[in-house]
């Protein structure tokens, strides 16, 4: 079996793809990338299937060996990348041989790195997906984060046409984050006042914020209601629970509860969320459930419509 | 329009590719089959579009592909497939039946629950077995469902403290709902006995033995056949 052998794991690196849908209802949650823009661009730059198979890195510390010939490309979080010794420039593909060692540093900028490699880390699939979801077991090589002595499969790949990403089309991880949040759900049971509040105050991230979710801190905001039936609950919704302080739901959530939500923040936001670490600020900025559709097509749009640079 | 059953789904946004539809505001076997019947009903005029669905006790999560419509299309074709929704007969459901161990062993708060109540042990799971329940929930954990309704004379509030560790096939009960634990998992409901049928298996196919809308008996045996299925004390 060829592919990668990990050195060192770093402090949580997952496998995933895109996410596992269509699950929901064996109590199943979504996974996939909290970063879902920088995960598609490493499929993308090395022109991968969209679902293709990946790392998350967060915070840093992965060290691997290639032991076949591919190449690998680094996007999200400015995290140095080194191959064997040299450093090399993230959100670009490079080609890696057989016995060339990988070091991945911590992150200056955001917190969330994707590593992808030609053709996609060949893991098999379970409920439809390779998405590691720690909390389930499920998925990933055994439903764990890596680990130092695994074996990642890829297939070597043949020389082929691979990508970089102009700078001027990378995010800046270290700009102000404005969040838009739908409101919904149970918005009738938060008053003007306190919806005011939310969407007026400033947050902080708080030490307690993971791929389930990320707890903020702030002006504490009372809905009328302590708990609610418990409900689906979408990619993105804040609840609020007794003691005030929102949470943002994000890919491992549990798929029910019984807190009352504000509404749901957009992806393209949390994919900013989720790059920033504990006492970050953060504010709310609310927006129509169709301005947010406009945004998520006009992104989509420019993404295919980004040029990236061949290599 | 009675309080708690609505003639036609109330319709919320949950999020940009996401609409909440309630049936009612209460656990109730009527409303709880109006939502089964609208998660077969939008599973077809929704195809296209659909990403996924949560069925819940009165409610039903809908995620759509926004790059695929949007909420507007989304509503128009769930208020017509919904519009002359059947009001009122629960389905039948399938009959699933679960063994169950009831015992102080295996069930470290079973003689709690009793004495709280004012009954003896053998009334306890007397009162839990001769009970059908409804699936009304499939969530919190994979194949965690929520069985309902309990007996009100057996209904116990969750564990001041929760548990580190509840053991996999644990038959536990919180207010009035009950349910057997699929996994190892920290937990704070009572726990009366053990089920040596594997609530979630990813090896199996299907992975669940139930799904949401089924109906459920307890059926008690003694330790020695709870071992001899498998089951581990």
């Amino acid at each position: 079996m060829s592919g990668f052998k990990v050195l060192q794991p770093g402090l949580l690196t997952l496998i995933q793809d895109a996410g596992r849908i269509g699950q929901h209802r064996i109590g199943l949650t979504t996974g996939g990338p909290l970063d879902s823009n920088a995960f598609a661009w490493a499929n993308r730059l090395l022109n991968n299937d969209s679902n293709a198979t990946a790392l998350e890195i967060s915070i840093g510390g992965l060290v691997m060996e290639a032991q076949c010939d591919t190449y690998i490309v680094l996007t999200g979080a400015s995290m140095p990348l080194k191959i064997n010794g040299t450093e090399q420039e993230g959100w670009c593909a490079h080609k890696v041989q057989a016995g060339d060692r990988i070091d991945i540093g911590f992150s200056s900028a955001g917190a969330r790195a994707y590593l992808a490699v030609s053709g996609g880390f060949t893991v098999a699939k379970s409920f439809t997906s390779t998405a590691t979801v720690t909390r389930e077991g499920i998925g990933g090589l055994n439903g764990e984060k890596l680990q130092q002595g695994d074996i990642l499969p890829a297939e070597p790949a043949a020389d082929q046409q691979v990508y970089r990403l102009p700078e001027a089309f990378r995010p800046d991880y270290t700009a102000a984050v404005s969040l838009r949040v739908i409101t919904g759900y149970q918005q009738d049971a938060f008053s003007d006042v306190q919806k005011r509040l939310f969407f007026s105050s400033e947050y902080k991230v708080t030490d307690r914020a993971d791929r389930m979710g990320y707890r903020l801190e702030g002006p504490q905001i009372t809905p009328s209601i302590d708990g609610i039936l418990s409900e689906g609950i979408c990619h993105g919704a804040i609840q609020v629970p007794a003691d005030g302080q929102p949470i943002v739901l994000l890919n491992d959530r549990q798929t029910i509860g019984g807190y009352p939500k504000i509404g749901s923040m957009i992806a393209m936001d949390t994919a900013r969320l989720t790059q920033l670490l504990p006492g970050s600020a953060v504010s709310f900025e609310e927006i129509s459930i169709d301005a947010a559709h406009n945004l998520r097509c006009l992104e989509q749009a420019r993404f295919a419509r980004t040029e990236p640079e061949a290599l | 329009m009675s309080q708690t059953e609505y003639q036609t789904p109330r319709v919320e946004i949950a999020g940009e590719n996401a609409l909440i539809l309630y049936f009612g505001e209460k656990t109730d076997p009527a409303v709880s089959a109006k939502v089964q019947q609208a998660v077969d009903a939008l599973e077809t005029v929704l195809a296209d579009v659909l990403i996924d669905m949560v069925p819940s006790y009165a409610s039903l999560l809908v995620i759509f592909n926004p790059l695929a419509c949007d909420h507007l299309e989304v509503r128009r074709r769930i208020r017509t497939a919904l519009s002359d929704q059947a009001s009122g007969e629960a389905s039948e459901g399938r009959l699933v039946k679960l063994p169950a161990y009831y015992s102080t062993e295996s069930g470290p708060d079973l003689e709690d629950l009793a004495t709280r109540a004012n009954l003896s042990v053998e009334e306890v799971i007397k009162i839990h077995s001769e009970m059908e329940y409804r699936v009304y929930a499939i969530g919190f954990a994979p194949g965690f469902a929520y069985l309902g309704e309990v007996d009100e004379r057996i209904a116990a509030p969750r564990l001041s403290t929760p548990r580190q560790k509840v053991p996999r096939g644990a038959v536990a009960i919180a207010d009035r709902q009950t349910a057997v634990y699929p996994a190892v998992s920290p937990g704070g409901w009572n726990l009366i006995g053990l089920c040596p049928t594997r609530m979630f298996n990813p090896d199996a196919t299907p992975s669940m033995p139930v799904q949401v809308g089924d109906r459920i008996r307890f059926e008690p045996i003694e330790r020695d056949e709870f071992l001899s299925l498998g089951g581990e004390l």
